[in-house]
């Protein structure tokens, strides 16, 4: 495999973000059906500002490093921005990932993709 | 600080003596084996010696030895030869489940091509399970191919009794020695087998070349075809400096196995029993006792392989998740599946292969560095709520 990158290994070693949030707004659990690991995303949201968002990853390095990329992306986003952070745009937030590691990105795209869902979900309740 | 390489079972450094052995073949001993010019009869020679060790080594007759360019080879020779030779008589293969790829893969590429192939179950020690063997025994069955010790979990197999069973129903029997020879006791004999794979670089040889041995008498289709080198059972011209390191590192072996194989146990047991009373909720995979004397592999609950890879790495320890060939691979490891670990069980665990460099003070190194390591990784796993 290709070395991952400085960025990625900087976000390995030290990821920003870990962790949950109490009484979060909303909160994204999702696997990787590929490989079988898994992320939850929490999200905390004011004036549709998300405000703090905290990951937890059982995965592997490009796993650990897009989730936290992934958190340092959408907080202070609105949640219209924070819905154009794709895969990709992760991805490159790292100065890119090997070619076999790409589809672990997903993992962050999508657990953000199901936090915000949650998020619109508990709106519509309240 | 230098790096702590705990990935023996992926490749070994090889000797300096046997290194020093081989430069004069690239160079001054340089003639084609082949040949008829006197120039040629010394890599001829040096071929045969090394022939005789490889073959005093297993307890076997030079003539039964043919050199190969590496362990996948011998492999897929023994088992796409005997099915070649023998698809008169039958087209059943039996094996294990927890081969190494280039068993596995090439019984699947015999299943595409008209042959059929049980994979024998194993219990949750990694050990196959001896009355399924017989149960799977048709008139069809030409080939039993089971390794003699598991790459990934090191469990060593009852070879010579699976070796008994072959014989006494007229099949050939095959097993991949590749990460025990050099290491424990390999004699053919003993262990009742008509066919084994040895590979150079598991043993402080040289990589890309190997040996099979193939027992007198048996019937085999050699799978590269062209000059008459290896008595026509493997065409091209010779790797003359891999062949004499080949012979270099098992005349070595030969004198330091007994010892190294003691001193590795202990190291072993004692490293394992460190990690083990040190970190809670991992457990060692395989079989306690009946294993290779290098193999430590261990599973820590909840976390992911490839990042406690990466982590080790940074402390300057090299090791590895299951066999290094699939280290890119998404499947968690069919070895560790097979022995009944659960899905993340199975990703989440490192093989720590020891050699003769290791020492205590290395690995009391590793032990200390283990536990943070976890810890860490655990507190951003979802799946370690403790
Ligand atoms: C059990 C086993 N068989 C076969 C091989 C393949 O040997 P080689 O790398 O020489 O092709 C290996 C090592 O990778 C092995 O561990
Ligand atoms: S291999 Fe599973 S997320 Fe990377």
């Amino acid at each position: 495999m290709e070395p991952y990158s400085e960025k990625v290994m900087d976000h390995f070693r030290n990821p920003r973000n870990v962790g949950e949030i109490e009484n979060p707004d909303g909160v994204g659990h999702v696997g990787n059906p590929m490989c079988g690991d898994v992320m939850e995303m929490y999200i905390k949201v004011k004036d549709n500002v998300i405000v703090d968002a905290k990951f937890k990853t059982f995965g592997c390095g490009a796993a650990i490093a897009t989730s936290s990329m992934a958190t340092e992306l959408v907080i202070g986003k609105t949640i219209d921005e924070a819905r154009q952070i794709t895969n990709k745009v992760v991805a490159e937030a790292l100065d890119g990932l090997p070619p076999v590691k790409m589809h672990c990105s997903n993992l962050a795209e999508e657990a953000l993709e199901a936090a915000i869902k949650d998020y619109h979900q508990k709106q519509k309740k309240n | 600080m230098k790096m702590i390489y705990l990935d023996h079972a992926a490749t070994t450094a090889t000797d300096p003596e046997v290194l020093e052995a081989m430069l004069p073949y690239f160079h001054e001993h340089y003639g084609n084996p082949s040949s008829i010019y006197s120039m040629s009869r010394v890599s001829k020679n040096a071929i045969e010696n090394a022939r005789e060790i490889v073959a005093n080594a297993l307890g076997a007759n030079p003539k039964e030895i043919v050199f190969t360019s590496s362990g996948s080879e011998c492999d897929n020779f023994a088992i796409k030869g005997v099915a070649l030779a023998k698809q008169q008589k039958g087209n059943h293969i039996i094996t294990s489940s927890i081969e190494h790829h280039a068993v596995l893969y090439t019984c699947k590429f015999l299943e595409k091509n008209g042959f059929t192939v049980t994979y024998l179950p194993i219990d949750q020690d990694g050990i196959v399970k001896l009355d399924e063997l017989e149960k799977a025994i048709t008139p069809q069955t030409i080939l039993i191919t089971v390794m003699h010790a598991n790459n990934e979990i090191g469990t060593i197999q009852p070879i010579r009794q699976i070796g008994e069973i072959a014989r006494k129903n007229g099949i050939t029997f095959h097993t991949d020695a590749v990460q025990t020879f050099g290491h424990i006791p390999v004699n053919v004999d003993n262990l009742n087998v008509d066919i084994l794979s040895i590979s150079g670089h598991k043993f402080y040889g040289p990589k890309g070349v190997g040996a099979l041995y193939i027992r007198k008498g048996i019937k085999i289709t050699p799978l590269i075809h062209g000059g008459d080198q290896e008595r026509r059972r493997r065409a091209s011209t010779e790797n003359v400096p891999g062949i004499i390191g080949l012979g270099k590192a098992v005349e070595i072996a030969g004198k330091v196995m007994k010892s190294e194989a003691i001193r590795q146990t202990k190291l072993r047991d004692e490293f394992i029993r460190a990690i083990l009373d040190n970190i809670d909720d991992a457990r060692l995979n395989g079989h306690p006792s009946l294993r290779l004397p290098n193999n430590v592999n261990i599973s820590f609950e909840g976390i992911e392989g490839e990042s406690i890879l990466l982590n080790l790495d940074i402390e300057r320890i090299a090791a590895s998740t299951g066999s290094a060939c699939s280290s890119s691979s998404l499947e968690p490891s069919h070895v560790l599946l097979s022995i009944g670990l659960t899905h993340e069980f199975a990703h989440g665990s490192v093989r720590f292969s020891l050699g003769k460099q290791t020492t205590k003070d290395e690995l009391d190194y590793v032990v200390e560095a283990l536990p943070g390591i976890v810890k860490k990784l655990r507190a951003m796993s979802p799946l370690y709520k403790k």
